[in-house]
């Protein structure tokens, strides 16, 4: 199912992010797709096991920061035998530049899938500039 | 869980998990202490990374694949060897430039040697939030019994 969220923009709210980075865990950087279009920059990241309330995303200055927790089923008297994963958490950040519109962020997540849209200022959005002949 | 294993049993736990990730740094995850790993283990960084997990009762599979849907994965055991395989396509925005392009796009495979007591009758599969969880019941023979002394 999909889950659809704004990006934090208080700074009030940034305590979250703070505290798991506080966290005595190295964490795992997703593997990313990013591009851009005429409209925006897409970012898709990989997060398998991260659900919508266990993801922080934040928007601070013109830096966007990508956080998530990674929860596992577990059993009890459990044993790991092996562990490509070893870490249960994500972090990412990328800096943004002026163009792209911080307020107007969106995010998507899906199956472990994150999808982050963020759009440009409408007067940075390209034009087609007709050349005329004559 | 799996970071517990590594982080907090033993004092020297610590030296041994960064002594691990060096390790894995050479020669990829599943290294042991003198480099040996298993013959059908995938480089490290290979998509789908699995941990695996045991319990008294059954063997736990995790295989971390996001994006996917539970019908996408052909899951078949023989004896004590589990495979799954499956696709995942990325397609691609024509119209778009791209920065980076560091998700998996294409076939994968990982073929899992499980302990001997694994039963490929009973096995269970889920698919959530971009895990397939598999859980694969232990033959009742191979399970530690109480042996009482009289």
């Amino acid at each position: 199912m999909a889950t659809q969220q704004n990006v934090t923009q208080d700074p009030e709210k940034d305590s979250a992010v703070r505290q798991a980075t506080k966290r005595n865990e190295s964490a795992m950087r997703p593997p990313v797709d990013v591009y851009e279009t005429s409209d925006g920059i897409r970012l898709i990241a990989d997060m398998p096991g991260v659900s919508k309330e266990h993801l922080r995303l934040q928007a601070e200055a013109n830096t966007l920061t990508i956080e998530g927790d990674l929860v596992f089923e577990m059993a009890e008297r459990m044993e790991a035998l092996y562990a490509d994963v070893r870490s249960t958490l994500y972090r990412c950040s990328f800096v943004l530049s002026s163009e792209l519109d911080t307020s107007q962020i969106e995010a998507i997540l899906k199956d472990g899938v994150l999808a982050v849209r963020i759009p440009k200022r409408a007067a940075f959005r390209p034009r087609r500039i007709e050349v005329q002949s004559g | 869980m799996f970071e517990g294993l590594w982080g907090y049993e033993h004092p020297l736990s610590g030296q041994f998990r960064r002594l691990e990730e060096e390790l894995d740094a050479v020669f990829g995850s599943g290294a042991s202490l003198t480099g040996t790993r298993n013959i059908r283990s995938l480089p490290a960084g290979s998509f789908p990374a699995v941990n695996i997990a045991s319990t008294p009762e059954a063997l736990l599979v995790y295989l971390f694949a996001p994006g996917l849907d539970a019908k996408a994965f052909d899951i078949s055991m023989q004896q004590n060897l589990l495979s799954i395989s499956g696709a995942r396509e990325i397609s691609l925005d024509d119209a778009a430039t791209y920065y980076r392009r560091e998700r998996f796009s294409g076939e994968f495979r990982r073929t899992i040697n499980l302990p001997d007591d694994a039963d490929p009758e009973r096995v269970e599969a889920k698919y959530a939030n971009g895990i397939l969880t598999l859980r694969i019941g232990r033959r009742e023979s191979a399970r530690p019994r109480q042996i009482e002394v009289r």
